[in-house]
């Protein structure tokens, strides 16, 4: 694989991870339960579709056909989507998808940690200006979890059930292939299985004060990083997110 | 016409308001970055580097817009914004200036202890977060528990 070509997947990886979910997020926007969490989530959305513009930005540079963030985001089609399934998964309640956002946070803050010390200049700063926000949004996520973890039992019992569902997408975010290896061998980014276990430390810490249990079960559903098979939700969704540049090729405002 | 030096230049920045808070300039926010006269061809062109404050902040388009506006409005001809990312913006870089003016609007400033340091209607120490985001993606929603008013405060990040 050519280094330019595995910089290239790295980044729509990136890039696709938190676009799928930055759009999964904002499908709350207005029907929260109440309007202090629509604020958030919808803050939430924004900073990871800003993240997007950087890393699908950067990803359109690499390749060198003229893509622009855009095209990239609006006019791929499922097959060419690189991102974890975890995150395409749909919002199901308020406690599941924060419980997406606490399990999604807690790798992002330790990998874009790593990010920053990238021998890739473009990429280390994106990673220092994305890992100030994803702080403030783990700190969010554990809190919420942990507030409606250690709630009533009827949020425990649905904050338990949302950690049984989407467990077995985790294991995922630690996966390695050849574009990995390409990016430990440049200096570009880390293995991801290297990070699993300062992951399991932050999640476990909180999942504890949270009084929920962690499944036992290190299975795990895959096949959206590589691109191999996306759920059948990815292409729902897409039909929502890229409608009016297919209804309408090249509109803008 | 002459070439104005870039300490006009920074004079005439710290006039352009934020668009969100327009009771701060850009310059107060600290994410005018650099002004530097660059050579070109075609002449001395007018350099400006700004950081984004969030990433996803709607309001860096409407920012780069109105710088253009500003300048274009006072002579400018040959101009270019950068963006950059690295160092990230802090909330370090807002002025004194622009903390005390947030704080006369009711917009708490930003505080190292990470929450504000008193209420900015009333001065009561007595305060409770109520969201950790607010109306825009650099404030959080909080509230005084002496007056009852709710108030923005804006992140230290």
């Amino acid at each position: 694989m050519q280094d330019q070509d595995a910089l290239f997947q790295f980044l729509l990886r990136m890039g696709d991870n938190t676009l799928v979910l930055g759009h999964r997020v904002s499908e709350w926007c207005g029907v929260s339960p109440v309007l202090e969490e629509d604020i958030a989530l919808a803050n939430t959305a924004l900073d990871m579709i800003g993240q997007t513009q950087f890393w699908l930005g950067l990803a359109g540079e690499v390749e060198g056909k003229g893509r622009t963030a855009d095209d990239l985001a609006f006019l791929r089609d499922v097959w060419d989507f690189r991102n974890v399934l975890l995150v395409e998964l749909p919002n199901g309640d308020f406690g599941q998808t924060l419980m997406r956002q606490f399990l999604f946070d807690a790798w992002a803050s330790i990998m874009l940690g790593h990010l920053m010390t990238s021998t890739d200049k473009r990429v280390a700063d994106i990673a220092e200006k994305a890992s100030k926000e994803v702080a403030y949004h783990v700190e969010r996520s554990a809190g919420t979890v942990v507030g409606l973890g250690d709630g009533t039992p009827e949020s425990h019992a649905k904050m338990q059930a949302a950690l049984d569902l989407l467990y077995p997408y985790v294991g995922e975010l630690f996966e390695s292939d050849d574009v990995d290896a390409a990016m430990v061998s440049a200096g570009i980014a880390p293995d991801p299985a290297s990070l699993r276990d300062a992951y399991d430390a932050l999640i476990e810490r909180v999942l504890t004060e949270a009084t929920l249990t962690v499944p036992a079960s290190k299975f795990t559903h895959k096949g959206g990083r590589t691109g191999y098979m996306h759920t059948e939700h990815l292409g729902h969704m897409l039909t929502q997110m890229q409608w009016l540049q297919r209804a309408y090729p090249g509109a803008t405002w | 016409m002459t070439t104005p030096s870039t300490d006009t230049i920074w004079g005439w920045l710290d006039q352009v308001p934020d668009p969100e808070i327009p009771v701060i300039s850009l310059v107060d926010l600290g994410i005018i970055r650099d002004v530097e006269w660059v050579k070109t061809d075609a002449g001395d062109a007018l350099k400006i580097t700004v950081t984004p404050t969030y990433s996803g902040c709607p309001a860096t388009r409407i920012i780069n817009q109105d710088i253009e506006t500003a300048l274009r409005e006072r002579g400018i001809k040959r101009l270019s914004l950068h963006q950059q990312l690295s160092p990230a913006w802090t909330t370090d870089w807002l002025s004194e200036k622009g903390a005390a003016k947030l704080e006369k609007f009711g917009i708490a400033p930003p505080s190292p202890k990470g929450q504000p340091d008193r209420c900015p209607n009333c001065g009561g120490h007595d305060l409770e977060k109520t969201s950790q985001f607010g109306s825009t993606p650099c404030k959080a929603l909080w509230r005084c528990k002496s007056c009852l008013e709710p108030f923005d405060y804006f992140k230290c990040i």
